[in-house]
């Protein structure tokens, strides 16, 4: 069995005022796919994200979606396919938790027709999947950080995509929440199939969630496989220029990043 | 904190029944006080029921017909257009300080009037003197010059918009000032003209602008959606689906047709796109499928009971209503942000 990538990035170069920032990636998104993307700060994740979902365009190199070209296709068209979970939302007005997850139906309300009980029903069920139902009343600005990712997921998943990009969805997190939203996406993939893409930052959650990870570097990808085949000491020695050892986590068969202090 | 929010049709009916008392009310004050019940009643003659008009004193249904319901409707339809145009900058802009003024679009508006005063007289066209015209032009164009300077590539980051705004308003107030310095008698007219005064009388001006403040209207709660969409930044609207460039273009043009109608016929009249938006937002909530037309609504009866203290307060004169607006908008203004900081952060 051989099925074709969902979202696909095929030798795609960009720079910004002359800095190549991504230079020759090649990414294939299978559908069901868990994938986290790992690098330092710089390495080209967030752009690659934004290439991914449309918002830039590679200078060289193409973007498939479906088997069509990126490009060619509507904003709506993109939106109702794929959904971006960003850094950070900053929402300027009150709105409540329940109306950020209806802007999720966005791509799908007609103009002239406004929302339909689709559209509501749709709304009702993503809260309660992501257990935001508690929140919906409350101002999204006076909710907590973790519980504003849930909302914001919730909202992308209200756009009933096929593909979900996370831009760090779990920075700036506890701990408790980071594995909340990190459960969530675990199960929303082995539930619903939904194939999920996340920039992280944190080595070790990464390869204890993710199936696949993909390394950048300097806007290269330097490794892709399961987290065994891309967490090795002297790939990140080498990447992160810091001093690592790899052990295996104590209760599962994932590979965990452990710092070597050089003082003490 | 749990935000109680009126259900949306309640809210809009009851806004709906306060702009026809307000309208009413307004109609039937002013130098010569009528009863509510003959004001009810000769408008329900001369809509429904012709025949009865003649039980009416002539005179009554004159001051009722051709005097004070064509300016009350005209003082709803300035005030509801300038509230529907600062829902649009405001939303579009995710400021909500952004209001016509601040893009520029009431300054390219006076500068328009400005120099339509210099004109020789007697220029007409459609009814309107050249002041209306050109000041619809002006807010046309006002927009259109500072989207254009403040664009990035294909990009308008909106912090280049609100300083290119304020330029550009710099640019014709300056402009302005000298046309009025070199003016000599026609400074006067000017100057009240840029205090704002609903002074067209008569059905005609109001023939023409109805349908595009009507239409303008229609077009923004079409657009609630994405509007909405809006506030969540640029990036994110293009995520939901947004095509946010030609959107974009698209909204502008539209407050710019909103409050280029609304001067054309009212002067400037300030702190309306900017006081009513902020205050319904406060009592609806910022979604648009509820915030703009109910908006909109209460920007009519805000600037109905507005332009009838302009009338009523040192009758037989009259003060501009747009200095009725901001004595009682920006003191207002100033309460609200005091009370209301934690509601816009940013």
């Amino acid at each position: 069995m051989n099925p074709r990538p969902l979202l696909q990035a095929e030798n795609v170069h960009f720079s910004y005022s002359g800095q190549p920032l991504l230079q020759g990636i090649d990414l294939d998104l299978f559908p069901g796919d868990l994938v986290g993307m790992i690098g330092p700060n710089g390495s080209g994740k967030t752009t690659l994200i934004k290439l991914l979902s449309g918002i830039l365009r590679p200078q060289r190199g193409q973007v498939w979606l479906g088997g069509q070209l990126l490009r060619a296709q509507t904003r709506r068209q993109i939106a109702q396919r794929i959904a971006v979970v960003p850094q950070e939302l900053v929402v300027p007005f009150s709105f409540t938790a329940r109306e950020i997850v209806e802007m999720g139906r966005t791509p799908h309300v007609r103009p002239w027709h406004g929302e339909t009980p689709a559209d509501r029903e749709v709304v009702e069920q993503t809260l309660a999947a992501t257990h935001t139902d508690i929140l919906a009343e409350r101002p999204f600005n006076e909710l907590s950080g973790g519980e504003q990712q849930r909302v914001v997921i919730a909202m992308a998943l209200a756009q009933q995509p096929e593909v979900l990009l996370l831009d760090e969805p779990t920075v700036h997190l506890d701990i408790n929440h980071q594995i909340e939203i990190l459960e969530l996406l675990a199960q929303l993939n082995r539930e619903r199939g939904l194939t999920v893409l996340a920039t992280m930052h944190d080595l070790n959650l990464a390869s204890l969630y993710f199936n696949r990870l993909t390394m950048l570097n300097q806007g290269r990808i330097v490794a892709e496989g399961t987290p065994e085949e891309v967490l090795q000491e002297e790939r990140l020695r080498e990447v992160f220029q810091a001093a690592v050892r790899i052990q295996p986590h104590p209760t599962r068969q994932r590979p965990q990043v452990m710092v070597l202090p050089i003082v003490g | 904190m749990i935000h109680k929010r009126p259900a949306r049709s309640v809210a809009i009916l009851a806004l709906l029944a306060a702009l026809i008392g307000a309208i009413l009310i307004a109609v039937s004050l002013g130098t010569v006080t009528m009863p509510l019940r003959n004001v009810a009643g000769i408008l329900w003659s001369r809509l429904a029921n012709p025949a009865a008009l003649a039980r009416w004193p002539e005179t009554d249904v004159a001051i009722i017909w051709q005097l004070r319901l064509p300016r009350v409707l005209t003082a709803a339809l300035v005030g509801a257009a300038l509230s529907a145009a600062g829902v649009v900058f405001q939303g579009l802009l995710r400021n909500p300080m952004a209001d016509p003024y601040i893009i520029g679009t009431s300054g390219g508006a006076a500068l328009g009037a400005t120099l339509a005063l210099l004109l020789p007289a007697g220029w007409v066209w459609l009814g309107f003197t050249p002041v209306p015209v050109f000041a619809f032009v002006g807010a046309i164009s006002a927009v259109l010059f500072v989207y254009n300077i403040a664009r990035v590539g294909p990009k308008t980051p909106i912090t280049t918009l609100l300083l290119s705004g304020f330029a550009f308003s710099s640019l014709a107030s300056a402009a302005m000032s000298f046309l009025m310095t070199v003016s000599g008698n026609t400074m006067r007219r000017i100057v009240l003209w840029m205090m704002g005064g609903i002074s067209a009388t008569g059905w005609q001006p109001l023939a023409v602008v109805t349908p595009l403040v009507v239409l303008g209207i229609i077009l923004a709660y079409v657009l609630s959606t994405e509007l909405n969409a809006f506030l969540l930044g640029e990036e994110q609207a293009a995520h939901l689906g947004v095509h946010v460039e030609r959107r974009k273009i698209g909204l502008l043009a539209l407050g710019a047709l909103l409050t280029g109608a609304a001067v054309s016929v009212s002067g400037l009249v300030g702190f309306v796109g900017l006081v009513v938006p902020h205050l319904s937002r406060l009592i609806f909530g910022p979604d648009h499928h509820t915030l703009l037309p109910a908006a909109t609504l209460s920007g009519g009866i805000f600037l109905v009971l507005a332009d009838l203290l302009a009338r009523i307060l040192i009758a037989p004169s009259e003060i501009p209503v747009g200095v009725v607006t901001a004595l009682l908008g920006a003191p207002f203004l100033i309460y609200l942000l005091r009370r209301s900081k934690k509601e816009y952060t940013f």
